[in-house]
């Protein structure tokens, strides 16, 4: 079980960890400056943060293994657009919007999507990085649009265990998108979702739905979970085929979703009332979870406030860790909360913290 | 020779150069100081060489507003206040 998490904020990158009693927040990096992301790589033990400074743009820093300093990296950005380009979407990094590790096969890869809707490769622990081409040129992306942001952005990247060359990624609003070959090609992943944001005629197109996150069951990597603008999705075969789940209690709105890592059927969800109304079903904070594949749902409450609560958890802002049992959400208002009964019960790390935009498990 | 002014903020971050060039124009006397401090740029300029959204620039006290091509002249004396916009909360 994981004895230390982190809680990208936006004021800064904060630490928890746990004594035999409880957990405490620990040691802050960046204190006063948006971190849009963090990723512990464990395959080597390093820290990466992405900054979001609102003057002087997105940035990317390192702490490696041992040392004491952060060092800056070099961050994504795009290439020169070509002048005779169409393209209306500025080439210009807004914001870093997920980072991944690459499987243990490729030390030194990194992943990263942005906002708007680049993927960018490092091949160097983040040393140098390139834009996806073959994504970004893909003629589809002129369907992308915004989704919670004015830009469409990859918020999802999930690195197929099985074979590293397989990265399924999730974009708002744009779908999701699969490459086999480590990004050379690209094809559609989101039949079966529905988007009724858009005329009937078109609810069914891949490019324009919106998962709002998308991850995967390491131990089962074709069981995929995807909490959608407008409900659950389940995928059994990799994102060939996406399934409506519909068991879920309270709301099937939300933005995060998270899977047990051995176990595919099993699924957490932290619904919100409705997309017109962003805040937890009558102002309880619950926690939704499925143990057998979406069939059935159980709302836990215990240890969350159930009174004028309106703290929404955002895409990235559930994480489990690789037990299965231990899991901690941050909420756009400051709020987070621990469990390590599966979700049963939550502990309450604090309820002042900055906005928590992301949270993960060293 | 002309000076550029960085704001202070920058300071969380590296330190904040001091740069007086002979350039005539904006973008030379900034290309100048992205020479000699590379990492700077990208916290001026985006990715297309554009002055940053929230990145405001004097000229002798006058606010330039060409934020793409920066062709701004530059006098022999000029000082150019390179600041952050105020934003956010």
């Amino acid at each position: 079980m994981s004895d230390r998490a982190y809680l990208a904020t936006r004021k800064g990158l904060f630490e928890i960890y746990r004594t035999h009693e409880a957990w405490h927040l620990d040691r802050q990096h960046f204190l006063g400056d948006p971190v849009s992301m963090v990723l512990p790589d464990r395959r080597d033990g390093t820290l990466y943060a992405a900054l979001s400074l609102g003057h002087f743009g997105s940035k990317l820093h390192r702490l490696d293994p041992g040392a004491a300093e952060w060092t800056e990296i070099a961050a994504p950005a795009f290439p020169p657009k070509p002048e005779d380009s169409d393209d209306k979407v500025d080439w210009a990094v807004k914001q870093i919007w997920s980072l991944a590790a690459g499987g243990p096969d490729q030390p030194g890869v990194l992943w990263a999507g942005t906002l708007p809707g680049g993927l960018f490769r490092s091949n160097d622990r983040g040393d140098s990085w390139h834009l996806v081409e073959p994504l970004w040129n893909l003629p589809e992306r002129a369907q992308w649009m915004g989704g919670g942001y004015d830009v469409p952005g990859i918020h999802s990247i999930c690195v197929d265990p099985r074979d590293s060359r397989s990265v399924l990624v999730g974009v708002s609003c744009g779908g999701a998108w699969l490459t086999n070959d480590g990004g050379e090609s690209w094809a559609p992943r989101a039949k079966g979702m529905v988007a009724t944001y858009m005329p009937p005629e078109l609810a069914e197109v891949e490019a324009v739905q919106d998962p709002h996150r998308i991850v995967r069951c390491a131990g089962e990597p074709d069981k995929l979970w995807c909490q959608h603008h407008n409900g659950i999705w389940r995928s059994v075969d990799n994102g060939a085929h996406w399934t409506e789940v519909r068991a879920a209690p309270l709301s099937n709105f939300g933005f995060a979703v998270a899977v047990h890592p051995a176990d595919g059927e099993t699924a957490w969800f932290v619904p919100a009332e409705a997309d017109s109304k962003r805040v937890p079903p009558r102002a309880a904070l619950a926690v939704t979870r499925t143990v057998d594949g979406g069939e059935s749902f159980t709302a836990w409450r215990g240890g969350l406030p159930q009174q004028h609560c309106y703290d929404l958890v955002y895409r990235h802002g559930l994480a489990v860790s690789d037990d299965g049992q231990l899991l901690l959400m941050g909420s756009t208002t400051g709020g987070a909360w621990l469990s390590e009964d599966g979700g049963g019960q939550w502990q309450t790390v604090s309820t002042t913290l900055p906005p928590i935009y992301a949270v993960s498990f060293a | 020779m002309a000076q550029l002014i960085f704001t202070q903020q920058l300071g969380r971050f590296m330190t904040v150069p001091q740069v007086e060039t002979d350039a005539a124009d904006l973008r030379g006397a900034l290309d100048e100081a992205f020479d000699a401090h590379p990492r700077l740029r990208g916290y001026v300029l985006d990715e297309q060489g554009r002055l940053r959204e929230n990145v405001v620039i004097f000229i002798d006290g006058q606010r330039t507003r060409e934020r793409e091509r920066l062709t701004d002249a530059l006098a022999p004396l000029s000082k150019v206040y390179i600041l952050q916009a105020l934003s956010g909360g």
